[in-house]
C-alpha cells in the first residue's frame, strides 16, 4: 500500500521514552522469571532505549543495526534461558530493531490519513494492541495444551528437557495411545455415531419448529417458543436427572416389551437426549434468518403453481441455509462436547469422548487427554475452515464478493 | 438382444444384492441379540488399576468364555448411580468394584447381592475354604475383597535435604520439611494422623476422636499446617503435584506412588509410617436378570481365585486379599522387579499401620464431615 502521508523523523525526546517503556514491559516478564521484576524493568528500559539511541544517533545504518540487535538479544537470550533463549532473542532482536526505526522515521504515520490528530493515531494503534491482547487471552490457554501433548512423561509437567527443546523430552506416545487404546477408540467411534445423528434430528425438527413459529396465525407462539428453548436455560444437571428417569422407562419398554438390542436402545436414548439439547440452537439461528426472509417470495411461488413442499425446498430453504448450517454446527458441537447428560442417560457401551476425558482426568491425569484435545482442536479448525471456504465459494458463484 | 441380456444380468445382480441385504438385515438383530447376551459391563476405578484388572482377570476370562467385557470407570460414584439405577429399574452394571465402606452401605440398602463365600467363591488350591482364606477381610456379607491397599505418603527425595522423613509427624513439621503438602479433602485418615502426632497413643485414637474435644484437637493440629496444604480429590492429583515439585510430600494410594517411583522414574520415595489399610473388591448389584446374575457370579468366582489375585500383583503394587495368593506374588510384568517389597503388607513396610475403622466411620462420618468442611471454609 502506498504511503498516504509524507513522513518525517521524530525527535529523540519522543522515541526514547516509548522505547524505554516497551523495554521495561518486556524486562518485567523476564525479570520476574529470573528472580527480580524491578531489576528486569530497569535493565530492560536502559537496554532498549540505549540500543535505540545507538542505532539512530551513532550508527545511522539500518542494516548494520539489525545484525547488532539480533546478536545482542540472542546472547542475552542464551544467558537467561539457554537454547530456547535463541528463539526469543531472535524475535525480540528483530522486534526492537523494527520498533525503533518505525518510531524514529515516523513510519507509523505513513499509512494513516494525513489529517488525524496525535490522539487519533494513538487510539488507532492502542485499538490494535487491545484486539491483539483479547486474541491472546482467548487462544493462549490452548498453547500449553498442545505443547504438553508431546510430553515424553506421563504428567502435565513441562520437563527441563522440553524447555531445552531436547528431542528426548518429546514423544508421540500419547497420540499412539489414543489410536491403539480400545477404550479411546470406542469412545471416539461413539462420538462420531451419536453427534451426527443427533445433529440431523435437531436440524430437521428445529428448522420445522422455527418456520412454524414464524407464521403469524400460530396461537401461543411465545409460550411454545419458551418451552422449546428451555433445555438451553434449565441447568443441564436438572435436565439430565429428568432425562435419566424418563429414558429409563422408555428403554425398559423397548428392551423388555419390544425385545430390541440393549446397545441399540442405548444409542437411541443418548441420540434423542442430545437432539433435545441441540434443538434450541437451531430454532434460534433459523428464527433469526427468517426475520430477513421476504414472505412475498412464497406467495409468488404459490402463484406460479408450486406446492408448499416444493416452495420450501426450492425457495425458502436456500435462503435460510446459512442459519440452518450454523444452527447445525452448534447442535453438533453441543452433542460432541456434552458430558453431563451422557453420563446419566448412557451406559458404558455409549461412552463418548468427553466422558472418557472426564473419567480419565479424574482417575489418571494422563497426557493422552491433551493429545485428544489437540486432535479435536485440529478437527474443529478444519471443519470451520471448510465451511468458511464453501461459503465464500458459493458467494463467488452467485456473483457476490466475500464480505 | 445384447442390451437386453445385459439388462437381465444387471437385474439379476441387483436382485442378488437386494436379497443378500435383506437377509443380512433380518439376520443382524438376531446376531446382535446373541452377541449381546454375552456382553457384560464391569465398573472399576480407571487408570492403572483398571488396566491391572483387564490384564489379570478380564482377558483370561474373555478367552475362556467368549464374553465381551465393557469397562465403565464409574466406581467413584457407584453408590449414587446404583441407587438411581435401582429406582429406575434399569441396572446396566454387572459387577462393580467398590471400597469396603461403600460395599457396606450398598449391602445395608439391599442394592448388593449377599454372597456365601464357601459356596460362591473358589477354595484355595490346598482346599482351604474361601471364608478362611480371606479371613477377617470379609467385612460385609455382600463383599468379595480383591486387594489390600494403603493410603500413605510419598515425598520428593530432592526437596527434603539430607534427612529424609521416616515418621508420619514429618507431615506436621514445617520447620524440618518446609513446603506444601497434599492431603485428601476429607477427614478420614487426616484426623487420625493429626491425633497421632499430637501425642495420642495409637490405641486411643478412635476413643479420642469420638469426643467433640478430640475432634477439635485434631482440627487444631491440622490448623498448624492448613495454609501449606493443597487438598486433593482424585488419586491422580498427588502424583501430578509430586512430579511437578509443587508439594514436598503428599498422601495418596500406594499403587499410585509405586507407579510414580518405579514406572515414571520420578525422584520420589515412600513414607510407609502409619499407612492406613483399606480394601477394594467386588459386589454384584441386586436386580439383575437370572442369566446376567449367573454370569456375574461366574466372573467373580473366576476373578477372585488364588491365581488371579496373585496375577494382578504383577501389574500394580496392591496386596492380594487371599492369604494363599501371597506366596505366588512374583515380578512386575514389564519392569521385572520383585513386587513383594512394594506391597503395603510387606513386613518392612507394615511396621506401623492402621486398619480403616469401618464401624467408627460409619457412625461418625456425617458429624465429622460437617465439622471438617466448616473448618476448611474458615
Amino acid at each position: 500500500m502506498a504511503a498516504l502521508t509524507p513522513i518525517s523523523r521524530k525527535p529523540l525526546s519522543f522515541v526514547l521514552p516509548i522505547l524505554a517503556a516497551a523495554g521495561a514491559l518486556v524486562g518485567l516478564f523476564f525479570g520476574t522469571a529470573n528472580g527480580s521484576g524491578l531489576i528486569g524493568i530497569v535493565a530492560g528500559a536502559v537496554l532498549v532505549a540505549g540500543l535505540g539511541y545507538a542505532y539512530v544517533e551513532v550508527l545511522k545504518n539500518e542494516k548494520t543495526a539489525l545484525w547488532i540487535s539480533l546478536a545482542v538479544m540472542v546472547v542475552l537470550g542464551i544467558y537467561l534461558a539457554g537454547i530456547p533463549g535463541i528463539v526469543l532473542g531472535l524475535f525480540f532482536g528483530w522486534f526492537f530493531w523494527w520498533f525503533t526505526h518505525w518510531l524514529f522515521e515516523g513510519r507509523y504515520r505513513a499509512r494513516l490519513l494525513p489529517y488525524l490528530t496525535p490522539g487519533q493515531v494513538l487510539w488507532h494503534y492502542s485499538f490494535r494492541v487491545i484486539c491483539g491482547l483479547i486474541f491472546f487471552f482467548l487462544v493462549s490457554p490452548l498453547v500449553p495444551v498442545i505443547w504438553l501433548s508431546f510430553n515424553a512423561q506421563d504428567f502435565f509437567t513441562f520437563t527441563p528437557e522440553m524447555l531445552r527443546f531436547d528431542p528426548a523430552g518429546y514423544s508421540l506416545k500419547h497420540y499412539q495411545d489414543f489410536f491403539t487404546n480400545g477404550e479411546w477408540q470406542r469412545s471416539f467411534k461413539n462420538s462420531l455415531i451419536i453427534a451426527p445423528i443427533a445433529t440431523v434430528i435437531s436440524v430437521s425438527l428445529g428448522t420445522l419448529a422455527a418456520i412454524g413459529l414464524s407464521q403469524s396465525h400460530v396461537p401461543f407462539r411465545r409460550a411454545i417458543m419458551a418451552i422449546l428453548i428451555s433445555p438451553m436455560i434449565v441447568p443441564l444437571i436438572i435436565s439430565a436427572t429428568g432425562m435419566f428417569f424418563f429414558y429409563s422407562k422408555i428403554g425398559n419398554f423397548m428392551e423388555g416389551t419390544m425385545g430390541l438390542d440393549k446397545n441399540l436402545v442405548g444409542y437411541f436414548k443418548v441420540v434423542l437426549a442430545h437432539a433435545v439439547l441441540g434443538i434450541p440452537f437451531v430454532i434460534i439461528t433459523v428464527t433469526a434468518t427468517l426475520v430477513g426472509f421476504d414472505r412475498s417470495l412464497t406467495r409468488a411461488a404459490a402463484n406460479m403453481g408450486a406446492n408448499p413442499v416444493t416452495t420450501f425446498f426450492k425457495v425458502q430453504m436456500p435462503l435460510i441455509l446459512p442459519g440452518v448450517i450454523s444452527g447445525g454446527l452448534f447442535a453438533f458441537i453441543t452433542s460432541f462436547d456434552e458430558v453431563v447428560v451422557v453420563l446419566f442417560v448412557g451406559s458404558a457401551g455409549q461412552k463418548t469422548l468427553p466422558w472418557q476425558m472426564f473419567t480419565g482426568l479424574r482417575e489418571q491425569i494422563s497426557p493422552t487427554i491433551l493429545a485428544v484435545a489437540t486432535i479435536l482442536v485440529v478437527i474443529s479448525i478444519a471443519l470451520l475452515t471448510t465451511v468458511e471456504l464453501l461459503r465464500r465459494r458459493s458467494e463467488r458463484l452467485r456473483g457476490m464478493s466475500p464480505a | 438382444m445384447r442390451v437386453n441380456e445385459n439388462m437381465e444380468s444387471t437385474n439379476m445382480k441387483m436382485k442378488t444384492i437386494l436379497l443378500t441385504t435383506a437377509a443380512a438385515m433380518i439376520a443382524a438383530p438376531a446376531f446382535a441379540a446373541s452377541h449381546m447376551a454375552n456382553e457384560m459391563t464391569i465398573v472399576s476405578w480407571g487408570g492403572a488399576y483398571s488396566k491391572s484388572q483387564l490384564l489379570a482377570y478380564d482377558e483370561p476370562y474373555s478367552e475362556m468364555t467368549g464374553t465381551t467385557i465393557i469397562h465403565d470407570d464409574s466406581s467413584a460414584e457407584a453408590v449414587a448411580k446404583l441407587r438411581a439405577m435401582n429406582e429406575a429399574g434399569n441396572v446396566t452394571w454387572d459387577v462393580v468394584d467398590v471400597v469396603a465402606a461403600d460395599a457396606i452401605r450398598l449391602c445395608d440398602e439391599g442394592l448388593a447381592l449377599v454372597i456365601d463365600p464357601d459356596k460362591d467363591l473358589a477354595p484355595a488350591p490346598d482346599g482351604t475354604p474361601a471364608s478362611e482364606d480371606f479371613g477377617d477381610l470379609l467385612v460385609s456379607e455382600c463383599y468379595i475383597p480383591q486387594i489390600v491397599y494403603s493410603t500413605t505418603f510419598g515425598y520428593r527425595t530432592d526437596m527434603v535435604g539430607d534427612t529424609p522423613p521416616t515418621d508420619i509427624c514429618a507431615v506436621f513439621d514445617l520447620e524440618a520439611y518446609p513446603g506444601k503438602r497434599s492431603l485428601e479433602k476429607r477427614p478420614i485418615n487426616n484426623m487420625e494422623w493429626a491425633l497421632l502426632c499430637d501425642g495420642v497413643a495409637k490405641g486411643d485414637v478412635y476413643d479420642v476422636l469420638a469426643t467433640p474435644e478430640g475432634q477439635d484437637k485434631a482440627l487444631a493440629k491440622l490448623d498448624t499446617i492448613k495454609d501449606q496444604v493443597i487438598w486433593w480429590n482424585a488419586g491422580a492429583d498427588t502424583p501430578q503435584l509430586l512430579a511437578d515439585g509443587e508439594v514436598v510430600m503428599g498422601s495418596t494410594y500406594n499403587g499410585r506412588l509405586f507407579s510414580v517411583i518405579e514406572e515414571q522414574d520420578q525422584p520420589v520415595a515412600m513414607l510407609w509410617d502409619a499407612q492406613v489399610f483399606d480394601l477394594d473388591g467386588w459386589i454384584i448389584p441386586a436386580g439383575l436378570s437370572p442369566e446376567r446374575e449367573a454370569r456375574a457370579r461366574d466372573y467373580v468366582r473366576f476373578a477372585t481365585d488364588t491365581q488371579r489375585l496373585a496375577d494382578q500383583a504383577k501389574y500394580i503394587s496392591y496386596g492380594p486379599a487371599r492369604m494363599s495368593s501371597a506366596p505366588l506374588v512374583g515380578k512386575h510384568a514389564e519392569l521385572g522387579i520383585d513386587m513383594a517389597p512394594h506391597m503395603p503388607t510387606d513386613p518392612n513396610n507394615a511396621k506401623n499401620t492402621f486398619l480403616y475403622n469401618y464401624e467408627f466411620w460409619a457412625d461418625y462420618r456425617d458429624d465429622i464431615d460437617a465439622k471438617f468442611q466448616a473448618w476448611l471454609a474458615q
